[in-house]
């Protein structure tokens, strides 16, 4: 079996065994046997589970492991995509101001929207401020240095982040009524994950990881650089828009579910090409298997270490993470002296 | 069409960065089959004419191929037309060899389209011709520099493009990996019908090997002809700023010497 073949074998296997693992795990303890043939017979209950249990498996559990699988998944094919357009190693959702843009849109919107239409207001809000991020940046990152350096587009998203961040701030601050709310949001807030979310998340989150994973070739061509990639035909701008669009949209669409959940778009890509090499043919694919495996265990993790308090699961992709980055970071400075 | 008609004809082209002159008014004349060498002092504008040809800068003047002004064409039908050989690759981390040719299949691919069999047929071709079968798994980073040389003609090769810029395609390689990069591409030219055009900086190899020269020195075009015509001693000493002797006997052969002022 090649490479790519044994890595998505293995993906699929752990992605496979994170939702099960989802299921089983929490504080009313269901017989395994039940939820495996509760899931094969996609909801009929089998006789030795109650109903209060079907409703912990059906209403609780499982709209929360597929929201975490759909956050993940988004969150590591964007980290990866925008990695390969900007072609930096450290590219990430976080540090294009996609993620600070969503931060400050539900912001505004938990503390100046009206109070009782927080269930969609605030993810409409994360996506138009997780494009008006982006889109700060790229008009930044292109205006200065005459866009040619790619770095000077990272440059401004990290500095278009701190700026929406104090922003952010500033109104938390006016706002401090609200304050608790937007802080518990911030940091994730996986523990109220209902099928509403689902419905919320799931279009966008397949429409822009669809569109990824059919340029995952072009992603690959980008990667020897603007000159050569146009040298070989590929219209460069017009595939960095549209890549950044969609890996926009995927990250909004994960930030208005879930709140604001750092790293692992850069944990889970360089995983994979440990695992499966470097071709985004493979990156892509396995990003979304392994990214969605991920949260799905990071999430199992949050809710268990501190039981029955939950920790937010941003904490933990944080305290994976920055180790993780520091690594990536030593890496690449050594590969560029 | 292609063949028997003159592959390439360049007019008036001219080249602005950043509102400076890199490339004035060049003209040039490239027969299908041809090997066309682009020589001249640093900084004289040959990379620069090299990317105008391939449509990769923004140039006054006109480029024809094959008789079809190249402003009519789309990019992907250029890129089938034209193949570029960089002078410094960029080499993309953790990506097998055979991943790498394949990405000279992209301008015959439409966007969303997947390689077929006759794209992995072309790259295979490729990887074969330059004897890169025991390689095709192995990753980039764990290639030689001329292995990689090599892995990046492949590429172009896999791009099926009648016409070949290769931009100093001998730098940073040693004396017998120079030699035998330079030979292959000739091999490529005299079995495969390619047309080339290289920029080099070794006027030795570069008159042993191209057929025509053109010579650039400040963004003009300043000698274009034969070796005899543009390879002589006057002309190098004049663009170059160097005293050169240049040999041509049956026993050593073509060479362009360098002269110290202590011998001159």
């Amino acid at each position: 079996m090649s490479v790519r073949g044994r890595a998505s074998l293995i993906g699929v296997v752990v992605l496979l065994t994170a939702v099960i693992a989802g299921l089983l795990i929490g504080p009313v303890r269901i017989a395994a046997a039940d939820v495996l043939r509760w899931l094969v017979t996609f909801g009929d209950r089998p006789p030795g589970m109650s109903e209060q249990q079907e409703a912990i498996l059906f209403e609780l559990r499982l709209p929360r492991v597929i929201v975490a699988g759909l956050v993940g998944a988004s969150l590591a094919a964007s980290g990866a995509a925008y990695q390969a357009v900007f072609r930096n190693p450290l590219a990430d959702p976080y540090l294009l101001g996609a993620a600070a843009g969503a931060g400050l849109g539900a912001t505004i919107a938990v503390s100046y929207g009206p109070s009782d239409a927080f269930d969609l207001t605030v993810p409409v809000a994360a996506f138009i401020g997780a494009l008006a991020g982006v889109g700060l940046a790229y008009a930044l990152g292109r205006s200065s240095l005459g866009g040619r350096a790619v770095t000077s587009l990272v440059l401004a998203g990290v500095a278009v982040a701190s700026f929406l961040t104090a922003i952010q701030t500033f109104l938390q601050q006016q706002r401090s009524e609200t304050l608790r709310q937007v802080y518990t949001w911030i940091l994730g807030r996986l523990g109220t994950a209902g099928w509403d979310d689902v419905r919320l998340a799931l279009p966008s989150v397949v429409l822009a990881v669809a569109t990824l994973w059919a340029v995952r070739r072009l992603l690959d061509v980008i990667e020897v650089g603007d000159l050569e990639a146009e040298s070989l035909g590929l219209n460069v701008p017009r595939l960095r828009l549209l890549v950044v669009i969609a890996a926009s949209l995927a990250t909004a669409a994960a930030v208005s579910v879930a709140g604001l959940i750092g790293f692992v778009g850069i944990i889970v890509p360089h995983a994979v090409r440990m695992l499966g090499g470097g071709s985004y043919r493979s990156v892509l694919p396995l990003s979304v298997l392994f990214g969605a495996s991920f949260l799905i265990l990071v999430d199992i993790l949050a809710r268990t270490v501190a039981a029955p308090a939950e920790i937010p699961i941003g904490v933990i992709t944080a305290l994976i993470g920055a180790p993780f980055f520091a690594a990536v970071l030593r890496r690449s400075g050594r590969a560029a002296a | 069409m292609r063949d028997g008609a003159t592959a390439l004809v360049v007019r008036d082209l001219s080249v602005e960065l950043g509102g400076r002159p890199i490339v004035t008014g060049i003209g040039l004349d490239v027969p299908s089959g041809a090997w066309v060498c682009v020589i001249g002092p640093n900084g004289a504008g040959k990379t620069t004419l090299v990317h105008a040809v391939a449509g990769l800068l923004p140039h006054a003047g006109s480029v024809d191929l094959w008789g079809r002004p190249a402003r009519t064409l789309g990019r992907r039908e250029r890129a089938r037309a034209v193949a570029v050989v960089p002078q410094l690759p960029v080499i993309p981390e953790g990506v097998t060899v055979e991943q790498y040719v394949l990405l000279g299949r992209t301008p015959h691919l439409g966007l969303l389209a997947a390689e077929g069999p006759r794209d992995h047929e072309a790259v295979g071709a490729a990887i074969e011709r330059l004897d890169l079968g025991w390689a095709t798994g192995r990753r980039l980073q764990t290639l030689s520099g001329g292995e990689l040389r090599r892995v990046v003609i492949a590429r172009a090769l896999a791009q099926e493009a009648p016409l070949l810029l290769l931009d100093e395609p001998t730098t940073g390689l040693d004396l017998g990996q120079q030699l035998r990069v330079l030979e292959l591409i000739d091999e490529l030219r005299r079995g495969g019908g390619i047309t080339v055009v290289s920029t080099m900086h070794d006027l030795t190899l570069a008159g042993r090997f191209a057929e025509r020269f053109a010579l650039l020195s400040a963004g003009r075009l300043v000698a274009e002809g034969s070796r005899t015509e543009v390879l002589a001693s006057h002309v190098i000493a004049e663009h170059y700023g160097a005293a050169v002797r240049v040999i041509d006997d049956d026993r050593i052969g073509w060479a362009v010497v360098p002269v110290r002022d202590s011998e001159a």
